[in-house]
């Protein structure tokens, strides 16, 4: 079918998918101990909120949701917290971090929210929700649902994209889903365009996937009472269509501006997965517990897709699955193109664990030695983001980040198209994702000092609202201490020049509300590219607060003049 | 990280370097056997020794520079240069000509600027230029087309006595016969042009040899486009551009310019455009400064040939655009996704901002 509008490049790998789609989705068993790393959502980590010792419930919250962008954890079998420690992550660079650990009793007993009806319930009450059940993304960047959602509040959001491409090989765990689930989805679409304020929901598909294309049309079918319109859009299979980016240009033609986000062009993406937990959240009062994960590679002899407990130890699932240990070459979570390989057995299923492929060497083989660039050109060709992977991986080798930056090294989205092309073998993306992390740290020395300032200004400000609050409550006082002797021409400082200084004070509001949008979304847009580091997140959650403060205190400063003005009755 | 590779599937694009310097090797082939067919045994002397030279020198740079010597000879890169360079020499040059073209090929152009993949020009097009400066006289005998096997055919004794450097100036000035475009270039200002040719400046079968070995190379830059080893904008802007600007120089004096079609099939306009303008590694790099790149070419060869002081002048051409390469590249980078237009120069504008 030819489509109307396409993003550039792209490839046809082989997609694998087979292995993993043959067998039905099946319920891993529960694990006897799980490991819930604090810190497995795009933002802050989750404090924890559980002692030692202490007996969880299924579902019971354990960690918290710490600061602005952050989500929270639960507790995803029932048992005692047996350690708060430093534990293998699922990452490809071995990393270690807090996580909690639950040593489960063998019985499974659910602590659940009160269930909540989106169609009626309020908005705040419904991202409150998403919140209390630390729904994040699931398609592998693990960005809080919520916050997500809040971003509507910045730009108007017309269509929500439901995206089920799942474009890169051997994953299968969306078409799963949407086979089993199709109709949750659908209702999860509807239920978070509810909360985007969109008037439609595009679902984009690959057609390699049937049985998940019919099941959608069957459900969508079956609620074509809904006042909401769906429309499901097979697209050709072409890598990587998934790309967020990218499926929106395949879908409505429109470009998310460099450094923007979908909001910009008014769509929000959400990933079959994400959807079908958020309506669990809302509808069945379920929190983010449990997932669907791809386990497939050759060395397995079970592989298909499994419902699987958030915290449970690699090595068990695979365990589950038939794993051969001697065949098995290469772990790697996620996809073979965008994925990580895991040196690690013992680390834990995540939120964001799509897909394990346990592989052999054949399957997988290591790469070839790296050969020289003869900047043949076949990389650009393919790359969907139309950028000259040549010319950023000279300036990359060649530490010339000025020019690497010209070159738009940050318009990258790392999709190893580049790589996977590259007759001299070269990892490209990997050094591109070197290049970005050096000019990333070059800034943060610069934004250390920055940060200093800001967190001056931030008390500033703080000292500023309070000093607001406190004379809007005295001006209050007053009024109510003289309700009727009190006329228009008061002796109140605020009330000398009531017309011309509520003006000024309502455009000094205005102004510092949208300083306060402003701060909102640089500080979205960092932590959903997925790539701000820490501190940097904190520099710009410290300018929020001020502008926050900034503008209750100007919030205050203008209550304090209307109610020197207002006539009392 | 990118674990899985083009080349588990057999794409039609060689997947690995070596593959696309093999394809590059076969397509070659039918215009060395064009070549040979019209000219003898000298094409394959030639390509005999720049092949040992041009290994022997890589594999002794490599050694000097530090370098894996067998994983990198596996390339097939030093290959190349030794066919290309080989096949633009006169057939039947004599062993140190060779040798001198390949030290500048491959010692100065490629290794001193840092191997394969670094240097700024195209190594072939170094030695052969270099060559061409530097000893006008030998350069400028190439053979008459006595074939290969006929009965004017020079034995293969001969050739390789030539190739030792044993057969005299004198000898090899009368056995030789100038190229087409050398007999027109220096046709007597007064002389029209359908004068010149009714004049038979050239050995006989002259001119269809050079045609049929134009076209032969034209099968083997087929090739290449089939196996996308090349793109086709290199070849099909500088042959588009050659072409123009020839008609343009022919409509303006008919009488005292040769035809497009002379100029086209009359010299290695068709195998420079698909076999040397092409070389990746020192041309402009995005599709769109790659026709900038051959469109230059193409205008800088016509304008060697109708003003300068050489017959052809692809050697000087390529080398030319080579100098301007990165500066095209700065200017021809394609409009970024997501961006609202594409970025011209070297400096980033002022609202590039890390997402």
């Amino acid at each position: 079918m030819a489509e109307r509008f396409d993003f550039p490049g792209g490839i046809t790998p082989p997609t694998r998918k087979a292995r993993s789609t043959r067998a039905p989705l099946r319920t891993a068993p529960l694990p006897r101990r799980v490991i819930l790393p604090l810190d497995q959502h795009a933002g802050a980590p989750a404090e924890p909120c559980v002692e030692l010792g202490q007996r969880v419930r299924t579902g019971e919250r354990i960690a918290r949701a710490s600061g602005l962008i952050s989500a929270a954890l639960h507790a995803s079998i029932t048992g005692r917290v047996a350690a708060i420690e430093e534990h293998a992550l699922p990452a490809g660079d071995g990393r270690r971090g807090p996580c909690i650990v639950i040593e489960g009793e063998g019985e499974d007993d659910w602590l659940t929210l009160p269930s909540l009806d989106w169609r009626q319930a309020p908005q705040a009450t419904l991202l409150e929700r998403l919140d209390a059940a630390g729904v994040v993304g699931l398609g592998g960047a693990a960005f809080p649902t919520q916050v997500k959602a809040r971003i509507r509040e910045l730009h108007a959001i017309d269509t929500l994209v439901v995206n089920a491409a799942e474009c890169e090989p051997y994953i299968s765990a969306d078409d799963l889903t949407l086979r089993h689930f199709a109709a949750d989805v659908l209702e999860g679409a509807r239920l978070m365009a509810r909360l985007a304020g969109a008037e439609r929901i595009l679902v984009g598909i690959e057609d390699d996937k049937p049985e998940a294309l019919q099941a959608l049309q069957a459900a969508r079918e079956a609620s074509l009472a809904e006042a909401m319109p769906v429309e499901i859009r097979p697209i050709a299979t072409r890598y990587p269509s998934g790309g967020e980016r990218q499926l929106i240009k395949r879908l409505l033609g429109r470009e998310v501006p460099s450094g923007g986000l979908p909001a910009d062009v008014g769509t929000h993406c959400h990933n079959p997965g994400t959807l079908r937990a958020a309506l669990a959240a809302v509808r069945d009062g379920v929190p983010l517990v449990e997932r669907v994960v791809t386990l497939t590679g050759e060395a397995l002899a079970r592989p298909g897709n499994v419902v699987a407990r958030l915290g449970t130890p690699i090595g068990e699932l695979l365990h589950f699955a038939g794993l051969d240990p001697r065949a098995l070459h290469r772990l790697v979570m996620g996809g073979p193109m965008m994925g990580e390989a895991l040196g690690e057995l013992a680390s834990p299923v995540v939120k964001a664990t799509n897909c394990l492929i346990a592989a052999t060497r054949q399957e997988l083989p290591d790469p070839p030695p790296e050969q020289p660039c003869i900047r043949c050109g076949a990389c650009e060709e393919v790359c969907p983001a139309s950028l000259l992977p040549q010319q950023l991986y000279w300036f990359a080798r060649g530490r010339e980040h000025d020019k690497a930056e010209r070159f738009h090294l940050f318009d990258c989205i790392e999709c190893g198209a580049c790589s996977y092309v590259c007759p001299s073998h070269i990892p490209l993306e990997q050094y591109y994702r070197a290049a970005k992390q050096a000019i990333r740290a070059q800034r943060r020395e610069a934004a250390r000092a920055d940060h200093a300032r800001h967190r001056f200004e931030f008390r500033q400000a703080r000292l500023a609202r309070e000093q607001a609050e406190k004379e809007a409550r005295r001006a209050a006082r007053k009024r109510a201490a003289a309700p009727a002797a009190r006329r228009p021409a008061g002796g109140d400082t605020q009330g000398t020049a009531p017309a011309a200084d509520l003006r000024g004070l309502r455009i000094a509001h205005s102004a510092a509300t949208a300083a306060e949008r402003k701060a909102e979304k640089a500080l979205a847009r960092a932590a959903e590219s997925g790539e701000a580091d820490p501190a940097s997140l904190d520099d710009l959650e410290t300018q929020l607060a001020t502008a926050r403060e900034n503008r209750q205190a100007a919030e205050a400063r203008l209550q304090a003049a209307r109610d020197a003005e207002e006539k009392p009755a | 990280m990118s674990l899985m590779h083009a080349d588990q599937t057999a794409p039609r694009r060689p997947a690995s370097t070596a593959g696309v310097m093999r394809w590059l090797l076969l397509a070659t082939l039918p215009g060395i056997a064009a070549l040979t067919w019209h000219f003898g045994w000298g094409v394959l002397t030639n390509l005999g020794f720049a092949a040992v030279a041009g290994i022997g020198l890589e594999a002794a740079m490599l050694r000097l520079r530090g370098r894996p010597v067998s994983a990198t000879l596996a390339d097939n890169s030093a290959l190349v240069t030794a066919v290309l360079l080989g096949v633009a020499l006169p057939p039947g040059s004599a062993w140190w000509l060779i040798l001198i073209g390949m030290v500048a090929a491959i010692v100065v152009a490629k290794h001193l600027y840092g191997g394969l993949g670094h240097n700024l020009f195209n190594p072939a097009m170094v030695g052969y230029a270099l060559l061409l400066v530097s000893f006008p006289g030998p350069m400028s005998l190439w053979p008459g087309p006595d074939g290969l096997l006929g009965p004017e055919a020079r034995p293969l004794g001969e050739t390789l006595r030539q190739f030792a450097g044993l057969t005299s100036l004198e000898t090899l000035d009368a056995l030789s016969g100038a190229t087409p475009l050398d007999a027109f270039k220096h046709k007597p200002e007064a002389l029209m042009a359908g004068e010149f040719w009714a004049g038979t400046p050239l050995p006989e079968g002259a001119l269809t040899a050079w045609r049929q070995v134009a076209l032969a190379w034209l099968a083997g830059g087929a090739l290449l486009l089939y196996k996308r080893v090349i793109g086709w904008q290199i070849p099909v802007a500088m042959l588009g551009t050659l072409s123009l600007v020839a008609t343009l120089l022919y409509a303006g004096n008919p009488s005292h310019q040769g035809s497009p079609l002379f100029h086209l099939l009359g010299g290695a306009a068709i195998f420079g455009a698909f076999f040397i303008a092409t070389d990746p590694v020192s041309a402009a790099t995005s599709r769109r400064g790659k026709l900038l790149y051959g469109a230059g070419i193409g205008a800088l060869v016509m304008a060697i040939r109708a003003a300068g002081a050489y017959p052809d002048a692809v050697a000087f051409a390529v080398l030319l655009m080579n100098f301007a390469a990165p500066f095209i590249d700065y200017y021809s980078e394609p409009r970024v996704f997501g961006h609202p237009a594409a970025t011209r120069g070297i400096r980033a504008d002022a609202g590039e901002e890390e997402r």
